[in-house]
């Protein structure tokens, strides 16, 4: 077994092969491997025996999920309501201004991954980023600046 | 190992030699780490408190407990001094020692207390701050004396009591009927009468039933359920228990946002304590009733919220909505009636159960019983988690309890029930909230997501970005929703960008239509809400837009300029220095002007220009002055 | 001896088995609904909302998808109407720019925009979006997963980034002695698209590559 499918194989069982949490499934390989490579797909349909169209189409219905790695750094901006109304839009310019990326994109260094996401809940910090699951309130221009060089 | 509860009698000696253990004089400092806390550091505060007690040889002397939301965000971290509940807030790690210090001497440190804005006077006990004290916090204010991941602080405070009053005293009807008679609506948005839907569960054919807890909560603004998941997951897991025994469903799932990443962890850890204490899992307090629960995680996308998508998402499939002319209840995930509610309306179960249908009917309105938990949010001062009867005005919520605009801004309109709401202007500030009084204005309550908006707030903008948002989590199943939203997302940038044409509000009427009628689901019928709801209130702002090519709240990017008043403009070179664009223009002595052709619009020079001089302003819809001959010198004001 | 549910149907009194839809209902009495997502083999879907119908019981009337709404008693059932006929309208315009082909549409949607007198070209200078012949009906999805159980074809993504793609390795085993998909996509795009070749240049990896 390679060590993709010898991967796959131990989520797989983990959830005691059951259909129902496939997508539960592709989390944690999302996870463990940071994308989801060819290689996963194909084996999670095999190994847990549901069509390659079903695994696709839900791995590509949902935002968690990428079929390209993922930067080192994670930087999400929230344009929740609260955070739109609070200046999101502004603050997402100066950062796609800054790492030269636009949502969704990852810098040929595969340094950062830019991300979107539709509120994270914690409103009252609008305009809010979270780099690497840490979570900032309005940062200024120095500050993005300090936080950006830090992350190598 | 906590040895496994088999009766209400059990029970109650746990609870009795779990309180007798504890020191009600004993000191507690509580540090709320809810995510919204945690973004100010809440951790980094709980450690320094855990680290600062045992250097000043405290240990025994004061506890430190970390608990979940209060709900007061604006002022995070927010930490909690008991057993007088003395409210410190915006506490830092560098306040730590001097708020350990002043609970050793049993003292108080004025300065980390609630200062009223316009009395200036201070105040120590939380539950005296206007900001809780005007609410209700029967079903929220449970968190402030609860570790998550201890499920004694629950059962201390009665938790289990309202499951074993079920088991042991109720039938499974009875259970139903105190629900029924309570009236309770569920809190997710539809506002639908929860028994209605356990019974038509209860008595549909077919076996096995699933109860479901929907936490996919996707509001963009309504953090309600994450808080409440977070700080106590033990209230919606012993809601859900008692609801499965009521309908007859011995499994269960609770479906949980993948970007709550510290909600499915307590609530992961809450269930294996229940399943240790006996609360769930086979023979639950020794009943003879077994229910075990799964949890699944969202993959963020937002239409997985919509109940039938979410049952599609447990079965791992892509959570697209479905036919619901045969209701879940009938025919839900897998095929089998399944009873899905919101975390909100699970978590209000136990009370009902416990304090009786006739109290719980006691608050609220004539159709809306009991209290809701908003997420006031946006340009108001006291953002937040507030919970509040039935009933409240806007104007008491907005005002009373959030404390008023932002900056003393003027209110423009307040934008509830999401995606799926609309926009209340000022006239209408008065209006009791519950489910019914906003629908009427054309706008709901929706999940309880509260956004206040102010005079610089662009309502076409407004609009335009509900709808782009609804074309990015569409599913993309049906015609009218998708492409609707297509078009319309079109139209709305077009006009924000003065790109308006003469008959688009007649084209976004038309295919709000039909979008409203045909759509598959209620996404797709309530997509054109907020829309619709500005062009109701604030079309002149459209016409501006599209006639004029304006925009009235300056707002919109390709509408507005910054300009420099050459009269005004002291030269102190602020502007200049914070452009990122290289825009500005002058020198020591010399008005600043801007360049408009390089000029980016970021706002920041209006931002930063000193309020005394005021110098900078922003223009929409008329000619942008030329900028002033080289050289210009500043006109001195005299100040003061 | 089953048991029969009577509603009516622009007016005509219709007998219909528990169970069925008002589609089927109608289609038994030669009343005619049009429908582009709506195959007899398969499960009713939803997506294209043509069907849509007033429905109505108690005095309430509700729009609802004939091809999925069970058929109850009493049931007043009406396939044209001004909203109706509005809606049909609309619905065709609006996705009129992603069926075009050589800057028309044919078929069913052709017959359809003309009963309705829908402007094919309303909105298409104003969404400038491609027209990939593919209104994401899902017939040859699902007839490929229902009827012949070939997965060789599927859904990707979702919104208006949704596709409809071949997956190449299937596709080699199942699709050499099928083809049925050619004579059940409503645009013609599947067989107008195939280069002689069993795999039209719309799979897996067109996706994944951001050609699509």
């Amino acid at each position: 077994m390679t060590g993709v499918s010898g991967l796959v194989a131990k989520v797989v069982d983990s959830y005691q092969r059951d259909k129902d949490m496939l997508i539960q499934i592709l989390l944690d390989l999302q996870s463990g491997f940071g994308w989801l490579p060819a290689e996963a797909v194909t084996e999670v349909s095999k190994q847990l025996g549901v069509p390659i169209t079903r695994v696709y189409q839900v791995a590509s219905y949902y935002k968690a999920f990428s079929f390209s790695p993922k930067g080192r750094h994670s930087v999400t901006v929230c344009l929740g309501t609260a955070c739109q109304v609070r200046g999101a839009p502004r603050l997402l310019d100066r950062i796609m201004d800054r790492l030269k990326l636009k949502p969704g994109e990852t810098s040929g260094d595969m340094r950062f991954t830019l991300s979107t996401v539709n509120c994270l809940g914690c409103c009252a910090l609008g305009p809010v980023m979270v780099v690497d699951g840490v979570y900032r309130s309005n940062p200024s221009t120095t500050e993005l600046e300090r936080i950006f060089e830090a992350a190598k | 190992m906590p040895k496994k509860l088999f009766s209400l009698e059990e029970l109650e000696e746990l609870r009795k030699e779990i309180l007798s253990k504890r020191e009600p004089d004993k000191p507690v400092i509580t540090v709320c780490t809810g995510t919204g806390c945690q973004t100010y550091g809440a951790t980094n505060v709980y450690e320094t408190f855990l680290q600062e007690v045992k250097n000043q040889g405290l240990e025994d002397k004061l506890g430190v407990k970390a608990t979940g939301c209060h709900g007061f965000c604006e002022k995070g971290v927010v930490v909690v001094v008991f057993p007088e509940e003395i409210s410190y807030l915006k506490v830092k790690p560098e306040d730590v020692p001097e708020v350990v210090r002043a609970v050793a001497k049993k003292g108080i440190l004025e300065r980390l207390l609630y200062e009223d804005p316009v009395t200036g006077k201070k105040i120590a006990k939380e539950s005296e701050i206007p900001f809780y004290k005007n609410q209700s916090r029967i079903v929220f204010g449970n968190n402030k004396y609860i570790d998550p991941k201890n499920i004694e602080d629950y059962i201390a405070l009665g938790g289990y009591s309202a499951l074993s009053k079920a088991l042991s005293q109720m039938s499974s009807d009875q259970v139903l009927e105190e629900i029924d008679k309570a009236n309770l609506r569920g809190r997710g948005g539809g506002g639908f009468p929860a028994s209605r839907k356990w019974k038509e569960t209860k008595n549909a054919p077919g076996e096995p039933k699933y109860v479901i807890v929907n936490c996919d909560e996707g509001d963009p603004g309504a953090y309600m359920d994450r808080s409440l998941m977070e700080g106590n997951p033990h209230s919606v897991l012993e809601g859900l228990i008692i609801g499965a025994y009521a309908i007859g469903a011995h499994e269960g799932f609770i479906y949980v946002r993948q970007e709550y990443p510290l909600a499915c962890e307590n609530l992961n850890w809450a269930i294996k304590q229940a399943e240790e204490y006996g609360f769930l899992g086979e023979n639950i307090l020794g009943s003879g009733f077994n229910f075990r629960v799964k949890v699944h995680r969202g993959a963020g996308a937002f239409v997985s919220g919509e109940s039938s998508a979410l049952m599609s998402a447990v079965e791992g499939k892509a959570g697209e909505p479905r036919f619901k002319y045969i209701h879940t209840a009938v025919s839900g995930v897998k095929g089998r009636p399944s009873n899905l509610n919101n975390v909100e309306t699970w978590a209000t179960v136990p009370l009902i159960i416990n304090k009786g249908a006739d109290w719980f009917r006691s608050i609220g309105t004539e159709g809306s019983k009991g209290t809701k938990i908003f997420s006031l949010v946006g340009k108001v001062n006291n953002t937040g988690l507030v919970e509040v009867p039935m009933g409240m005005t806007l104007r008491q919520v907005i005002y009373d309890i959030g404390g008023g605009i932002l900056k003393g801004k003027r209110f423009k309109a307040v934008q509830t029930g999401g995606p799926s709401g609309g926009v209340i202007p000022e006239q209408y500030l008065d209006t009791p909230v519950d489910f019914d009084e906003l629908t009427k204005l054309g706008s709901m309550m929706g999940s309880g997501g509260m956004v206040v908006m102010d005079e610089d707030t662009c309502m076409v903008d407004v609009a335009r970005y509900f709808v782009n948002f609804l074309c990015e989590e569409s599913c993309g199943k049906c015609i009218p929703c998708r492409e609707g939203l297509r078009l319309l997302r079109v139209i709305l940038n077009d006009v924000c960008q003065g790109k308006g044409k003469e008959g688009d509000i007649e084209v976004i009427e038309e295919v709000a239509e039909v979008m409203a009628a045909a759509s598959l689901c209620a996404l797709g019928t309530t997509a054109a809400n907020p829309v619709l709801s500005t062009l109701r209130y604030f079309r002149d702002e459209y016409e501006a837009h599209i006639k004029e090519k304006r925009c009235p709240a300056k707002f919109c990017k390709d509408l507005t300029s910054f300009y420099i008043q050459p009269e005004k403009c002291q030269a102190c070179l602020i502007c200049l220095r914070n452009c990122p664009a290289g825009a500005i223009n002058g020198d020591k002595g010399l008005v600043h002007w801007i360049a408009q052709e390089k000029c980016s619009k970021c706002g920041i020079c209006f931002e930063v220009c000193p309020p005394r001089f005021s110098a900078v302003v922003k223009l929409s819809g008329e000619p942008i002055p030329e900028p002033p001959p080289p050289g210009t010198k500043v006109i001195r004001k005299k100040e003061g | 001896m089953e048991e029969m549910i009577a509603l009516e149907i622009d007016g005509k009194e219709v007998k219909a088995k528990e169970g069925m839809t008002i589609l089927e209902a109608a289609r038994g009495a030669n009343i005619e609904i049009p429908t582009l997502c709506y195959h007899e083999k398969l499960k009713p879907y939803g997506a294209c909302r043509i069907c849509s119908v007033e429905a109505e019981r108690g005095g309430r009337v509700r729009i609802v998808a004939a091809c999925g709404y069970p058929v109850e008693g009493g049931l007043l059932v009406r396939t044209r109407s001004p909203k109706i006929d509005r809606i049909r309208k609309v619905i065709i315009e609006l996705v009129a720019p992603l069926a075009m082909s050589d800057g028309g549409i044919s078929g069913e949607l052709r017959r359809l925009a003309d009963e309705y007198g829908a402007d094919i070209h309303r909105f298409e200078s104003r969404l400038q979006v491609e027209p990939t012949r593919c209104i994401l009906c899902g017939l040859c999805v699902r007839y490929c997963d229902e009827v012949m159980g070939g997965h060789a074809i599927g859904f990707m993504g979702r919104g208006i980034e949704r596709r409809v793609v071949f997956f190449p390795e299937r596709a080699s085993r199942f699709c050499p002695t099928c083809h049925e998909c050619y004579e059940v996509c409503p645009t013609g795009k599947i067989a107008a698209e195939t280069d002689g070749s069993i795999f039209p240049k719309f799979s897996i990896d067109d996706f994944l590559s951001g050609k699509m």
